[in-house]
């Protein structure tokens, strides 16, 4: 079974008397230990899209399932309990709590959402950190990091509740392309060792060559789509 | 829960200038009530006890009808014997009671063989009045400290007024309940000093005078004036006083005695509500200043977190945590305020009493000001500023839990 399976998915803001059309008809699939991205210019509906994937937005209409459950329309409560338990989220901006340090700020959505025990929080915790190699940073402040630490730190957070999907709007637009490619990677290598899905959005095509599935969107169509080489992280 | 703690306290100390600011502000604002409660209950109870230990005592009891002409003393509606039986029996089956001290109070004439006054006159017991107004010996000016047969104790006005001192013999004059006069020579015994408050400036006498004077076959009682172990039981004294005097009626079915608090019978009581009115009113400013102030500065503090409570909110966070953690913040305010303010309130009242406030009252000066700190002032005043500070940072803190996260994410 698909892990996001979207039919006909429309999104219309209205703004006063006008009527913006930011999703017109999408459709696609998204299966499970897969990396994916949306591909467009700005304005062409990738923020809206993972939006609604991500349970933060309702759909105009069209039917979303996201892991197995009908998410076109939740109540706030039910949409916060699925995020929390299903889904990682990786931003722009990265996001951090600025008074909590690394190691706190990957704690935080096990504390906050989940109820793990302490040993095994600890554990997951560390392991994580080690994987994204931020372990020896970890008691350090967001503001003593750099952009690149920030969102490593933020991928770790994502995937410290297991999540089945992590939805990542731009995840590297605020870094030079070096550090954005390092991100892309460790993304990419969680997604191999954890069998994590990400699907992630982009205006920069430089970087999609590391992705398997690339949906192009164009004014809120899908308008291409293509197979990347999958990844090259060493 | 322990995390959201974590997160408040450490989201107050990133914004340590505005939650010092605002913080100091609640801590002036409970330093000045504490200060002022302390002070005015001092003043009130310092007033209270100077009127009610210096003459009145804390319950008087008189016949029914005796208050409404008390200006004219009357000796016809005095207590018999009989009554004053019964009374006593009942002061000594209610409990909280002291000491009582039964008083033949009478205007009469007080000549010095060359001019002549009106003088108001307590008939006492004189250990039974000592101790019921434990502080008359201390009003003593000049003289004997206790009561001796054939002398009386006259008020330090009158004495200036009439010429005489201390050891002089005096007439009193008085009129019996039946309109005959008689008089009868006393040595002035004491001058003492006026007080503020009913009967402040009355002479006194031995009570076996007081009766010769008026030629009373059996003794015939004013007035009782009764002194209690825990003055904080006022009315329940009061009300267990009365329940067990409730049973005498007279032939008509209507009370006999008539039990009074010293707050029907000192005007200083309205004073003393003049008190607490102004302490109602200024914790009311308190309330306001602090539902202000935290209410300010949570509103700012989640004007500028948006974007953070957008990502808790998207990373899974249930509204009421979000909730939560902004009533904490406005909690930790209110709790620091009010420590600091406690402190602050310390170092005022120790300062007052070091540097030893006095004041004037009436005809008693040099009265001192001694603020103490109360458990149960301080209990209540930092119970108000605390919940108000909750309730302060309850309607941002709703906005907040109430915000979507996607527009919460893209708030710049
Ligand atoms: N909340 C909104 N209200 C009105 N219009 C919106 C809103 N969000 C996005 N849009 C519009 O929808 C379109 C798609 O926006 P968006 O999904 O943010 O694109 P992208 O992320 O690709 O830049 C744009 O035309 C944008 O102006
Ligand atoms: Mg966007």
């Amino acid at each position: 079974m698909s892990l996001i399976s979207a039919q006909d998915l429309t999104k219309v803001y209205t703004l006063g008397e006008l009527q913006v059309e930011a999703l017109k008809s999408v459709s696609f699939t998204v299966e499970p230990s897969s990396f994916v991205s949306f591909v467009g210019p700005s304005g062409s509906g990738k923020t809206t899209l993972l939006n609604l994937v991500g349970c933060l937005d309702r759909p105009t209409s069209g039917s979303l399932t996201v892991a197995g459950a009908d998410i076109s329309s939740l109540s706030r409560r039910e949409a916060a309990d699925f995020r929390g338990k299903n889904l990682g989220f990786i931003f722009q901006d990265f996001n951090l709590m600025p008074v909590l340090t690394v190691y706190e700020n990957v704690e935080y959505p096990l504390l906050v959402v989940q109820n793990v025990a302490a040993a095994e929080r600890k554990e997951r915790i560390l392991s994580l950190l080690d994987t994204v190699d931020m372990l020896d940073q970890k008691d350090k402040y967001p503001d003593q990091i750099s952009g690149g630490q920030k969102q490593r730190v933020a991928v770790a957070r994502a995937l410290v509740t297991n999540a089945s999907l992590v939805l990542a709007d731009e995840p590297t637009a605020n870094l030079d392309s070096k550090t954005a490619f390092m991100v892309i990677d460790i993304m990419h290598k969680m997604k191999d060792e954890l069998g994590v899905t990400f699907v992630f959005s982009t205006h920069d095509r430089k970087i999609v060559s590391e992705v398997e599935t690339i949906y192009t969107l164009t004014d809120g169509m899908i308008t291409g789509k293509a197979a990347g080489k999958g990844g090259r992280h060493v | 829960m322990f995390k959201l703690v974590k997160i408040a306290v450490r989201n107050l100390l990133r914004y340590k200038r505005r939650t010092l600011l605002t913080s100091s502000l609640i801590a002036v604002g409970v330093t000045f009530v504490l200060v002022f409660v302390s002070s005015s209950s001092a003043f009130k109870n310092l007033m209270i006890s100077q009127i009610t230990d210096s003459m009145l005592g804390h319950i008087q009891v008189h016949k029914q009808g005796y208050m409404a002409s008390i200006d004219s003393l009357p000796l016809t509606l005095n207590l018999s014997p009989k009554n004053m039986k019964k009374l006593e029996k009942a002061i000594n089956s209610a409990p909280g009671i002291e000491a009582f001290s039964p008083r033949i109070k009478f205007a009469g004439m007080f000549s010095n063989f060359m001019e002549t006054t009106n003088i108001r006159i307590n008939g006492v017991y004189p250990d039974k009045e000592t101790a019921v107004a434990p502080l008359l010996p201390g009003r003593v000016k000049e003289g004997d400290k206790i009561i001796k047969k054939n002398e009386i104790f006259i008020p330090e006005l009158l004495a200036k007024g009439m010429k005489v001192k201390l050891g002089d013999t005096i007439v009193i004059i008085a009129t019996n309940r039946d309109g005959s006069v008689n008089g009868k020579q006393f040595k002035v015994g004491a001058v003492i000093e006026s007080v503020t408050g009913p009967g402040g400036r009355d002479g006194y006498m031995h009570i076996d005078d007081a009766k010769e004077l008026l030629r009373m076959e059996q003794l015939e009682i004013s007035e009782i004036a009764i002194r209690l172990s825990d003055f904080d039981k006022l009315h329940n004294v009061r009300a267990g006083l009365m329940s067990a005097l409730s049973e005498e009626t007279n032939k008509a079915g209507k009370p006999i005695f008539d039990v009074r608090t010293w707050e029907d019978l000192s005007p200083f009581y309205n004073v003393a509500r003049m008190i607490d009115i102004m302490t109602f009113f200024i914790k009311l400013m308190l309330i306001a200043i602090v539902l202000i102030s935290v209410m300010n500065v949570m509103i700012m503090a989640i004007f500028e977190r948006i974007r953070e409570i957008g990502t808790m909110a998207a990373i899974g966070t249930k509204p009421g945590k979000i909730l939560f953690l902004f009533l904490i913040e406005g909690f930790f305010l209110g709790v620091f305020g009010t420590i600091v303010g406690i402190i602050f309130t310390s170092l005022a009242t120790y300062a007052i009493n070091a540097v030893g406030v006095s004041f004037n009252f009436g005809r008693q000066v040099g009265l001192v000001l001694s603020p103490r700190l109360e458990m149960g002032q301080i209990l209540l005043i930092s119970g108000i500023v605390i919940v108000v500070s909750v309730l302060a940072a309850l309607q941002p803190a709703f906005k907040a839990s109430r915000m979507e996260p996607i527009n919460a994410l893209r708030h710049v």
